[in-house]
């Protein structure tokens, strides 16, 4: 039985059932008392973030020149249909972020802001974005972002996240493509350097998220989210999360050797992605108590780095190579 | 024929109506200026990408 035949449906939309206790969170009050950090924190400002980061580095990567005003409104617009897509996740996903100690202070299950008005304001939010990306950029770019938008909030989120262990694999894409939008945004075309980018983080995106779930296998599967240690064992996790690394370092090189970017990208890349094997390969190792736990934590971390490393050094010289232009 | 009662209007309740607490109308306070700074940006925002897409040409219409 697939994990989606747990759970029924709620008069909200919200998934429910025996591994999530009716509602798990109170009631918004009929006044709200919602504060603008309230909404701004249902944009999962940090997710945000990211996608700022990698949709500048595919917004750089454009040949010719970038007028400033069109490249920082394209960027908004990105990021604001992300924090919609992000929104609309927060929306359907209040139950299971009710019991999860990483969520549960959240605006809705906290009873900050009421489900249907998160609703109401991911889906204005999100068709303003896609809007204004068309008529500021273009329309290639405003249908990859109204893509994404549908592909992380329905498919990601309403099927794919509870009912099966390869999530977060298939998922990634959404969080995968910003540098894709945002060279679309500049050329009106997607190139290979941009797909090159999209394919870093797609590859990135299991290793980053199993270490996280290795810790957190427990809160997962009391929320009911099939994840790939609950589901498969931690044992095969570990396998997964160190083939996938072996094939994310030399594709996070790709960039320096397609000559896009500079030997101090290389360089980078290149120890990145060695301290991204040697500690999937302490993870695969270290499979028992604190210790296992503190090493998954420590890939975790470093996935992190690794991966802004990455942008931030495409970022920084092909910036300074406009500046100094 | 059909017949309308008429009520005196000094019989009617007057509507209920909710009262803010102090720290309701605070934090409604609050979203409305978050709202009037969003729109206020975004009009300047719109008007720059207005300049920056027609350049010279935005006078360069028939009249």
């Amino acid at each position: 039985m697939s994990m989606s035949e747990n759970f029924d449906r709620t008069e909200h939309g919200a998934p429910n059932g025996a591994a999530v206790a009716a509602k798990p969170f109170p009631d918004a009050p009929l006044v709200s008392l919602a504060e603008p950090g309230d909404y701004i924190a249902l944009l999962k400002p940090r997710v945000m973030s990211l996608v700022v980061f990698t949709a500048l580095a595919g917004i750089l990567l454009a040949p010719g020149p970038v007028h400033p005003v069109i490249a920082f409104a394209s960027l908004l617009a990105i990021a604001v249909g992300a924090g919609a897509s992000g929104a609309l996740n927060m929306w359907f996903d209040a139950d299971i972020d009710a019991v999860m100690t990483r969520t549960k202070s959240r605006p809705i299950p906290s009873g900050k802001i009421a489900p249907n008005e998160a609703l109401a304001f991911g889906l204005t939010l999100s068709v303003f974005s896609v809007f204004t990306l068309g008529i500021v950029a273009n329309w290639l770019a405003a249908a990859l972002l109204a893509f994404t938008i549908f592909f992380y909030a329905v498919v990601y989120t309403m099927w794919l996240k509870r009912s099966t262990p390869q999530n977060i694999v298939i998922g990634g894409a959404a969080g995968a493509i910003p540098p894709v939008i945002g060279y679309a945004a500049m050329t009106g075309d997607v190139s290979l350097a941009s797909v090159v980018l999209f394919a870093i983080i797609f590859i990135w995106t299991p290793p980053h998220f199993w270490a996280l779930a290795l810790v957190k296998c427990g809160e997962y599967g009391r929320a009911g989210i099939p994840m790939m240690p609950n589901v498969k064992g931690a044992d095969r996790t570990r396998t997964e999360i160190l083939l996938y690394t072996l094939v994310l370092a030399p594709v996070g090189m790709l960039p320096w050797l397609m000559g896009f970017a500079s030997a101090v990208y290389g360089g980078v890349s290149a120890l990145g992605g060695a301290g991204m094997i040697w500690l999937a390969m302490q993870v695969y190792r270290k499979r028992e108590g604190a210790t296992a736990d503190r090493t998954a934590m420590q890939l975790f971390g470093f996935s992190i780095l690794y991966l802004f490393a990455l942008f931030a050094v495409i970022v920084a010289e092909r910036g300074l190579a406009r500046v100094l232009a | 024929m059909r017949t309308v009662a008429l009520t005196d209007p000094r019989d009617q309740k007057p509507p209920q109506r909710v009262t803010l607490t102090p720290e309701q109308l605070r934090a409604r306070s609050r979203r409305n200026i978050a709202i009037g700074v969003s729109i206020a940006l975004l009009v300047v925002l719109f008007y720059l990408v207005t300049i920056a897409k027609l350049g010279p040409g935005i006078f360069n219409r028939p009249l």
